[in-house]
């Protein structure tokens, strides 16, 4: 182990000279979400910056905090501050910040956030004090936006590949009875012990063996994967290494989805790195252990996110799933005993090896111990990443974290299309596996779709179906017809052209999608429609007896018209109107074709937006009984 | 048959055996910018596959396209978040002011248009990806002024 004490020593003199020294720096979120936020301008007014008053810092691109709302996030440590933190930082902040600490050597803390670390600040309050972030408890997520990614010694020097090294100390044996009192479940969503599926796999006599890491991260509404690969690859990569360990696999793949390019290159990058180090391929850390990761890159198929479906892809087959038993711990990817874990479930493992089983199980409740990655998105105020104990309640989720919604709370979507809407009256409800079960949903892979007032849970239920039934594979009929048919129903339901029993119909054929498909997409796909038909009955019946929608979504029952009295007369909603629905002069109140008007929202939207218009028009649903 | 030749470069990398399927086609996307009948039957010939089982598995892929591309690819999110957020609204803008499907192209190749299912940005919902550039928090009226630059 001499060359990893030597890495350790060399990692921690680099992450200290970063931190420690009082050399100016900035730090940059640069995961995909900061991007999409401007994060790339930012960076080039920095440089802009450094060049214009001649002054310079090092430029640390860090990945994501989690509280996308807040990106761009822009932190800067400078001699005796400790690192602070600034959100929805634009180019010209980004100027302004440069020229204040490094020009002017000002403490400018006046619009921070908070500090980073361990080094208080009078006046200062800690960035982890803040509302979205104080119930969180970070272990996957430790290092995520405090590191930069693609630097090997940021993640040693944060005690990263100490679980390895302690791993490699242990007999597989040991490893597999820690995971299994650890009470790890499988973070992809069905929540099966990753202790017991290592152990199927390690007892499964076979001179080869696959591990394979699930980054096929489908679920529409979900990025918690994508973040933590983004932000922290060697995470994942390192109980890639103690799973391959305790499993006895030689050869890895990581089957990741190609929408992420940012995380498909930071894998490369930290996999290049992790090959200078001695820490992948022969005799890993001078031990007898060897393994090496090949990446796959998914080629956009939902259903691929299934286990058996992800090994037929791998093999260069059509991803269709197929009848287990055999289950892959057994025979897999080639007919050999191979292990599917997720990002997540890899990521919390070397954090077991490093810190024991009996701390994991501090966290968390009975059955359901440590941590779960959330996206929490939707109708909410702070949206974003989070990670929370298990057992904590979805109110607490959604109103202490995510800061509740802007309009009255409807309910929560969790687990993607596989999962169920929870109405208000449940929000009490804990997150665990089993409760969520209970109520008619799934814990998932950890989307956390928040829905109020103005979202029509008819129409989300039609969504959720149509993208099943697009994403259905064919090769069972249940899933590939009765999605379908199921489709057709909800979209009646919409259009207001909906019959007699048709409820009924949608429960049976729910039930029976339910009870006969071949794999867990079909077993899933009804849950959005069950569980809404569950909570939001009165949703439906006003669709179909009324021909009302209260959330004013769906297009065939809604109406656009003017407030006269609001309106300014402003002409913007008749230039943007894209079929001539809507008329007026300069200066006097507008009116709108009906027959004309295709519903497309652009006269809505500019009349709320633009500041010469005056908000008037409105979108309404008329009860018709 | 030119195209072809050069393309035996990329399959050598790869070992003849059914796995490195998809990895080639992916390669062959990445060059060529779609698949067509040339590369699948080099692919085929080089794994030792019949031409419509490579062509049955690329079709079963949403990220095979058989279709030369627009010089502009506009993709719609419409994962959840961007649904609650009425992205459809902004398909919808494009579909009306390109004059085409998803899945279309202008006639002058200049745009295209896709659906996509998530692209993982959901705090940001509703987000439009145009090539490799990300824009979030879009409405109608924002959308306009984002198309302005690839005109």
């Amino acid at each position: 182990m001499n060359n990893f004490v030597k890495l350790k020593k060399q990692s921690t003199k680099k992450w200290d000279a970063l931190v420690n020294s009082g050399e100016a720096a900035i730090y940059l979120g640069m995961a995909s979400c900061g991007k999409a936020s401007g994060a790339d301008n930012v960076k080039k007014a920095i440089l802009n910056a450094f060049d214009k008053y001649n002054v310079t810092a090092k430029l640390v691109e860090v990945g994501c905090i989690g509280p996308c709302y807040l990106e761009p996030l822009m932190d800067i440590s400078v001699e005796g501050l400790p690192r602070i933190s600034f959100g929805n930082v634009n180019e010209k902040m980004a100027d302004f910040l440069i020229r204040k600490f490094l020009v002017d050597k000002e403490k400018y803390t006046k619009k921070t956030l908070g500090f980073i670390g361990n080094k208080p600040y009078d006046g200062i309050p800690s960035f982890f004090d803040h509302p979205m972030l104080k119930s969180q408890v970070r272990i996957v997520t430790k290092n995520c936006g405090l590191i930069d990614p693609e630097n090997i010694h940021h993640y040693i020097a944060n005690d990263g590949y100490a679980g390895l090294e302690k791993a490699l100390t242990m007999s597989p044996d040991d490893i597999i009875e820690d995971i299994t009192y650890a009470h790890l479940r499988g973070r992809g969503g069905a929540g099966f012990k990753t202790g017991i599926k290592w152990r199927t796999c390690r007892d499964t006599k076979s001179d080869t063996k696959y591990l394979i890491c699930n980054a096929d991260e489908g679920d529409p509404g979900a990025f918690m994967n994508r973040l933590l690969i983004e932000s922290d690859p060697h995470a994942v990569l390192e109980g890639m290494l103690i799973a391959a360990y305790a499993i006895g696999a030689t050869h890895g793949y990581i089957y990741i989805r190609a929408e992420y390019p940012l995380a498909i290159k930071r894998l490369h990058h930290a996999i290049g790195q992790m090959r200078e180090n001695n820490l992948i391929g022969d005799h890993i850390l001078e031990s007898k252990f060897s393994f090496d990761i090949k990446i796959k890159e998914g080629a956009g198929a939902f259903v691929c996110g299934e286990e058996t479906s992800l090994i037929h892809s791998i093999e260069g087959k059509r991803g269709m799933p197929r009848t287990r038993p055999p289950f892959p711990a057994v025979s897999g990817l080639n007919g050999n005993p191979t292990i599917i874990n997720n990002v997540e479930t890899l990521g919390t493992v070397s954090h077991i090896l490093r810190n024991g089983a009996e701390w994991y199980r501090s966290f968390g409740v009975d059955n359901n111990f440590g941590t779960k990655t959330f996206s929490l998105v939707g109708k909410i105020r702070r949206s974003g990443l989070i990670e929370v104990p298990l057992g904590i309640s979805l109110k607490k989720i959604i109103y202490d974290i995510g800061g509740g919604t802007l309009k009255p709370f409807k309910a929560v979507q969790t687990g993607g299309p596989s999962g169920g809407c929870i109405p208000k009256e449940l929000l009490d409800t804990p997150v665990t596996y089993e409760s969520l079960a209970t109520v008619g949903s799934i814990m998932g892979s950890g989307g956390l779709i928040v829905m109020d007032k103005d979202t029509c849970v008819v129409d989300v239920a039609r969504y959720f179906l149509d993208f099943i039934q697009k994403e259905s594979c064919g090769k069972c009929t249940p899933c590939r017809v009765g999605t379908r048919h199921m489709v057709e129903i909800l979209e009646k339901i919409c259009n207001g052209e909906a019959e007699p029993g048709y409820l009924d119909k949608l429960e049976s054929l729910g039930q029976m999608i339910k009870s006969t498909s071949l794999c867990g997409l079909g077993q899933t796909a009804p849950n959005p429609v069950l569980s809404t038909l569950r909570y939001f009955r009165s949703e439906y019946i006003q669709h179909i007896d009324e021909y009302y929608c209260s959330a004013v979504v769906c297009r065939s029952l809604i109406e656009y018209s003017v407030i006269k009295e609001n309106c300014t007369g402003c002409q913007l909603c008749v230039s943007v109107c894209p079929t001539g629905a809507i008329v007026g002069p300069r200066s006097e109140p507008h009116n709108l074709d009906q027959d004309k008007c295709i519903k497309c929202r652009a006269c809505y939207e500019i009349c709320r937006f633009d500041a010469i218009a005056g908000n008037a028009i409105v979108i309404t649903s008329k009860k018709e009984v | 048959m030119e195209t072809t030749t050069l393309f035996s470069e990329v399959l050598m990398e790869y070992p003849q055996q059914e796995g490195s399927l998809i990895p080639l086609l992916q390669e062959a996307q990445a060059k060529y910018r779609y698949i067509f009948p040339e590369i699948v039957e080099e692919i085929a010939d080089y794994i030792g596959m019949t031409e419509s089982q490579v062509f049955g598995v690329a079709s079963f892929y949403s990220q095979f396209r058989f279709t030369e591309p627009a010089e502009h690819t506009i993709s719609v999110c419409l994962g959840t978040a961007c649904h609650v957020n009425s992205g459809e609204t902004l398909l919808e803008s494009f579909e009306r002011d390109l004059e085409l499907k998803p899945g279309e192209c202008t006639s002058d190749k200049k745009f295209e248009l896709e659906r996509v299912a998530c692209l993982g940005c959901c705090a940001l919902a509703p987000v439009v990806k145009i090539d490799n550039d990300i824009y979030g928090k879009l409405n109608l009226v924002k959308l306009k002024e984002v198309i302005k630059h690839y005109e």
